[in-house]
């Protein structure tokens, strides 16, 4: 009796966990895995990637989302941050980053809204020298201070109150791979809702 | 060794018979197996608390001043953040619980515990996953997915030392010397059959895209279903009952709540994920899930209620049972706010705002991390065999974690609604959405101190008891002097 009821009970538990992972994970992975990669959806490139890892590194996507809400919930639209997101906008994407938190706006489509690099890397140095009030962390270790700029290196136009003196501040390849991802967050081609 | 009122109210002194003597020693017995294991589980929990404390109030602080700290790579706020939810989940919460656990199953099953040997490596285990863990996300390392950014070395530890830790319970509750199984040990046997397979199937990185996503989100809500939620519950069917002396008002309701929280808990998860890119089905399903999480709350809130009806003025000099019955009312809480929260119109404005943190903390912190002070505050002294030395600082403990959870999350709770609405109007700049929440993530900031003090001191009072320093008192530690108490009647449901 105690054995047949102890059995019924580990049979249970066990059968709870097991269909809650088919329903939610189970299920939608047979279902979504058949839908083909949009065609206009474009790989990362490595250079992509790396800036990807950098995004994961320091954890932007505890404040930015990236998936479009449809029109009617809330208003992604009218804000300008895309058309509703699909699951073929993800195809590449490991690990993703649809991200649970909007302490910033959303960035689906941010290379579409704001595509200048120059902004980026300035954005990225210090936020609040282009977005007064911004909560934005800075990320002063993407770039290097000295006295002057290698062949391919960017230089920040900065403030003269911010600016080092005798020195400029120059981009690493993390800040650029960084902006270079940024740049590639497109989902503006058309998809079947 | 002192008596305790509590232990009393079992078995009047009076009418101590043989049985009552045998019962002692096999508690005692049961104690000595127990204690090396359970403090060492608790000793590292509260050193995680502390550091993971210090790491909430340092996130906080950079949404006020963003600056702050602000060219120290390791203490950015995407890496502290993580690092705050990992300690204080897999390090203070798992290791708290782990140790409740180690003593509960023992008491519960009258028998010592078994495999104490094997509790030791899976401590030590799960302490390096957790530091290796923390390390890696300090350095750069994390998986990137929210509550499991451990890279899969410190996974492959965590889930190591869990094994062995329930294997030790699994054998523990194998040699048991009781017909009755009591509410708690459904919750805990449970949870180490659900558990282990959770957090393997989610460090697997199997899935890519949305449906990682979804596993995601699968995995961060069951991680709360069926871990986190059974230790609260265990701790709170025990210690209501144990401290007020009567049994639990129905084992009926105890069954009803256990199978329909095991349905419906684990379907929850994709709520996270209202108006994202997946199929509505999927969505819809977790949201009826949701609510249908009124019906185990329901169960175990009346079972709560009714145990401790009449006996409410217990609260006046208990501590154990002033923090348990102050972490079974915030689970009642947050869980009719979890359904509410889930329905899509609600979820419009509550998701992607400070909202939902509080509605997080509401859950970990008001009813798990409180409950799991008050099932310290009783099990200690038992293990060391030395009362609390200083009632004055439990008072100061309770209130400044209690107010301090309160305001935290009336502060984001209203914070996070305003910033919502005014998010979904497009008419609001941006930046002053984000202005707008300034006072009430100040608020929240000084919340977080006020908690970090109460941890402090309890930290301290801790390692005081464990070194058995201290004034020496000889009844335990009470708010204050209570009134005579009735014996308890029955001898079925009581823990
Ligand atoms: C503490 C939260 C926080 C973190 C972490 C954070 N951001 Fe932001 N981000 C914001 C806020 C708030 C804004 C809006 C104000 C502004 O433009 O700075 C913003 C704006 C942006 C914008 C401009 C969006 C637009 O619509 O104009 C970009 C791009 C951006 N962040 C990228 C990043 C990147 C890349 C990271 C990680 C390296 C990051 N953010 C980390 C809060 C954050």
């Amino acid at each position: 009796m105690m054995f047949v009821r102890s059995f019924v009970f580990f049979l249970g538990v066990l059968a709870t966990v097991f269909f809650g992972w088919a329903a939610l994970v189970g299920i939608p992975d047979a279902m979504i895995s058949e839908i083909p990669p949009p065609e206009d959806l474009p790989r990362y490139t490595d250079v992509q990637l790396f800036g990807r890892k950098i995004y994961i590194r320091e954890g932007c996507l505890y404040c930015h989302s990236q998936q479009v809400r449809p029109e009617g919930f809330g208003s992604d639209d009218d804000r300008f941050w895309g058309r509703p997101s699909v699951p073929g906008d993800y195809v590449y994407d490991k690990p993703h980053l649809l991200g649970t938190m909007r302490t910033g706006p959303d960035l689906m489509n941010i290379g579409v809204r704001q595509p200048s690099v120059d902004w980026h890397l300035i954005h990225l140095y210090n936020p609040r020298l282009v977005s007064p009030g911004s909560i934005m962390p800075p990320y002063p270790w993407l770039f290097n201070e000295k006295p002057s700029a290698g062949p391919n290196e960017r230089v920040l136009t900065l403030p003269d109150s911010i600016a080092p003196k005798g020195n400029v501040v120059v981009a690493t390849e993390e800040a650029t791979a960084l902006t270079e991802y940024l740049l590639s967050l497109n989902r503006s081609y058309p998809v079947r809702q | 060794m002192p008596r305790r009122k509590s232990d009393v109210a079992g078995s009047h002194a009076e009418f101590k018979s043989r049985d009552a003597h045998a019962d002692e020693h096999l508690r005692i017995s049961i104690d000595d197996s127990a204690r090396t294991p359970t403090v060492f589980y608790f000793a590292t929990a509260v050193g995680w608390l502390v550091v993971g404390t210090i790491a909430g109030v340092i996130t906080s602080l950079k949404f006020n001043l963003p600056d702050f700290l602000g060219d120290i790579p390791a203490l950015t706020f995407g890496r502290i953040r993580p690092v705050h939810l990992n300690t204080v989940m897999y390090g203070w919460a798992s290791l708290a619980g782990a140790g409740m656990i180690v003593w509960l199953t023992a008491r519960l099953c009258r028998v010592p515990l078994q495999w104490g040997w094997l509790q030791y490596l899976a401590a030590i285990f799960w302490n390096l996953g957790v530091l290796a863990g923390t390390v890696a996300i300090l350095t750069g390392y994390s998986q990137g997915l929210e509550w499991l950014e451990f890279p899969t070395f410190a996974g492959a530890l965590i889930a190591g030392g869990f094994l062995l830790f329930a294997a030790s319970i699994v054998q523990t509750f194998r040699k048991r010397n009781v017909e009755h199984l009591y509410v708690s040990l459904w919750y805990i046997m449970a949870s180490l059959l659900w558990f282990p397979v959770l957090y393997v199937v989610a460090n697997l990185g199997i899935y890519q895209g949305v449906v990682e996503a979804a596993m995601n989100w699968w995995y961060g809500h069951n991680a709360l279903a069926t871990w986190f939620t059974p230790i609260g519950l265990a701790g709170a069917y025990y210690f209501i009952p144990k401290v007020i002396g009567r049994p639990i008002y129905s084992y009926y309701l105890g069954l009803l709540g256990f199978w329909a929280f095991a349905l419906f808990y684990n379907w929850n998860g994709i709520h996270h994920l209202v108006g994202g890119p997946l199929p509505t089905w999927l969505v819809t399903v977790s949201i009826v899930a949701s609510v249908m999480m009124v019906v185990p709350v329901m169960a175990v809130a009346v079972n709560h209620h009714m145990t401790t009806v009449n006996h409410f003025r217990m609260l006046r000099f208990s501590p154990t049972l002033r923090f348990v019955v102050f972490g079974s009312m915030c689970y009642t809480a947050v869980s009719f706010q979890g359904s509410l929260e889930s329905i899509r119109s609600i979820q419009e404005v509550a998701h992607f705002t400070h909202y939902t943190i509080g509605h997080a903390h509401l859950g970990v912190y008001g009813f798990l991390t409180m409950i799991l002070f008050g099932a310290m505050y009783y099990i200690i002294p038992r293990l060391a065999k030395w009362e609390w030395p200083y009632p004055g600082l439990i008072k100061v403990h309770f209130w400044s974690t209690a107010i301090g959870i309160a305001v935290y999350v009336t502060a984001l709770s209203i914070g996070g609604w305003f910033q919502g609405i005014e998010m979904n109007d497009p008419s609001i700049p941006f930046l002053d959405v984000v202005r707008n929440t300034q006072p009430y993530l100040w608020a929240r900031s000084a919340s977080g101190v006020l908690i970090l003090v109460g941890h402090l001191i309890f930290a301290y009072q801790f390692f005081v008891v464990i070194k058995r320093a201290g004034p020496r008192r000889f009844a335990p530690a009470l708010f204050r002097e209570p009134a005579p108490l009735e014996p308890a009647t029955t001898e079925e449901q009581r823990p």
